[in-house]
C-alpha cells in the first residue's frame, strides 16, 4: 500500500506530540482529560499543532507544574542559546547569553 | 541546502522555542525522559501505520474464526496480533455490507486508532471533515471520490478517548485466491477510516 504522508509538518510538532504521549504514561492526566483539553484549544484555534501544544501548556499550568510565565522565559533563552550557536551545531540552553541557567 | 547562508544565525520559531521551553521544565521535574520521548516519537513517525490495519483486516477476509474474534472483542483480536494501544483504549471492528457503509470521525478532536492505523492524516483532524461528516456523509463521501449506491445505507461512529474504530471493508471480488499478505496490500488506510474503498487487484 501507498506510504502515507508524513504525521508532522515540523519537528516541534513530533517534540509536543511525544511530550504529551510520556506524561500521559507517566499519569500527570488520563487520556480522556487529554481529549477533552484538546478538543477545548481546537475550538479557539483550527490550526491544528498550535492547539495542542496549547492544550498541553494549559493542562499543565492548571496541575501547577508548568506556569505560562516559565515557559515564555525558558523559550526566550533557548532563542538566545539559537542566536549564539555556531551554524551546525547542536543548540544547547547552556549557550544562551544570561548566565541564568 | 544547508551551506547556502554560511553566516546565517540560527534562529528558533517561536514554537519550536516554546516546546523546548516545555521539555526542560519537564525534564528538570523529572517527569520525562528526554530518550523516552525520542521512542515514542519514533515509533508513531515511523513504526506504527496502517500497514497494521490492513493486516488485521487482511487476517479477517481470510480466517472466519478471527472475523468473529473481531467483532466479538475488537481489542483482544487486534492485541493478539501485537497491536497494542497506549492510551488504554478500546477498539471496535466496524464491517461494511451492502446495506450499511461505516465511516469514522471524531467530532471533538482527533481521536484515532492509533495502534493499527498510525497517526491520522490532516484531512482527518480539519474542522470540516469533523463538522460535515456527520450532516452530510454522503457528500462529503463524494468530495473523496466515493459514490455509493442509494441501497447503501451510511452510518458515521464517533470516536472517543475511550473508544476508537477500524473499518473492516468488504472484500474486492476477483481476490479469491490471493495470499493475506497480497490482500493486505489492497486495503487503504481510506477504506479503515470509511473514505476510500480497497483497491481492487491489478
Amino acid at each position: 500500500m501507498r506510504t502515507p504522508e508524513a504525521p508532522f509538518d515540523a519537528p516541534w510538532q513530533a517534540q509536543v506530540f511525544g511530550l504529551t504521549v510520556a506524561l500521559h504514561e507517566q499519569g500527570v492526566f488520563d487520556w480522556p482529560t487529554w481529549a477533552q483539553a484538546l478538543g477545548a484549544a481546537l475550538r479557539e484555534d483550527d490550526r491544528y499543532w498550535q492547539a495542542w501544544l496549547s492544550a498541553l501548556e494549559a493542562l499543565l499550568s492548571a496541575r501547577g507544574i508548568a506556569e505560562p510565565g516559565q515557559i515564555i522565559d525558558l523559550a526566550h533563552q533557548w532563542q538566545d542559546a539559537a542566536h549564539a550557536t555556531p551554524h551546525g551545531q547542536p543548540i544547547r540552553l547552556e549557550n544562551a547569553g544570561h548566565g541564568a541557567v | 541546502m544547508p551551506h547556502d547562508h554560511p553566516d546565517h544565525d540560527n534562529h528558533l520559531d517561536p514554537m519550536d522555542a516554546r516546546v523546548r521551553a516545555l521539555e526542560t521544565i519537564l525534564t528538570r521535574k523529572g517527569l520525562v525522559d528526554p530518550a523516552a520521548v525520542d521512542e515514542i516519537i519514533e515509533t508513531y513517525a515511523h513504526k506504527v501505520g496502517p500497514q497494521n490495519g490492513a493486516r488485521v483486516v487482511a487476517r479477517a477476509w481470510t480466517d472466519p474464526d478471527f472475523a468473529a474474534w473481531l467483532r466479538e472483542d475488537a481489542t483482544a483480536a487486534i492485541a493478539s496480533m501485537g497491536y497494542t494501544g497506549r492510551q488504554g483504549e478500546h477498539m471496535e471492528a466496524v464491517f461494511n455490507t451492502p446495506e450499511q457503509h461505516n465511516v469514522v470521525v471524531c467530532t471533538l478532536c482527533s481521536c484515532y486508532p492509533w495502534t493499527v492505523l498510525g497517526l491520522p492524516p490532516v484531512w482527518y483532524k480539519s474542522p470540516a471533515y469533523r463538522s460535515r461528516v456527520v450532516i452530510e456523509p454522503r457528500a462529503v463521501l463524494a468530495e473523496f471520490g466515493l459514490h455509493l449506491p442509494e441501497s447503501t445505507g451510511v452510518r458515521v461512529w464517533d470516536s472517543t478517548a475511550e473508544l476508537r474504530y477500524l473499518v473492516v471493508p468488504m472484500r474486492p471480488e476477483g481476490t479469491e485466491g490471493l495470499s493475506p499478505e497480497a490482500l493486505a496490500d489492497l486495503v487503504t488506510r481510506e477504506s479503515m477510516i470509511g473514505t476510500g474503498q480497497p483497491q481492487v487487484p491489478a
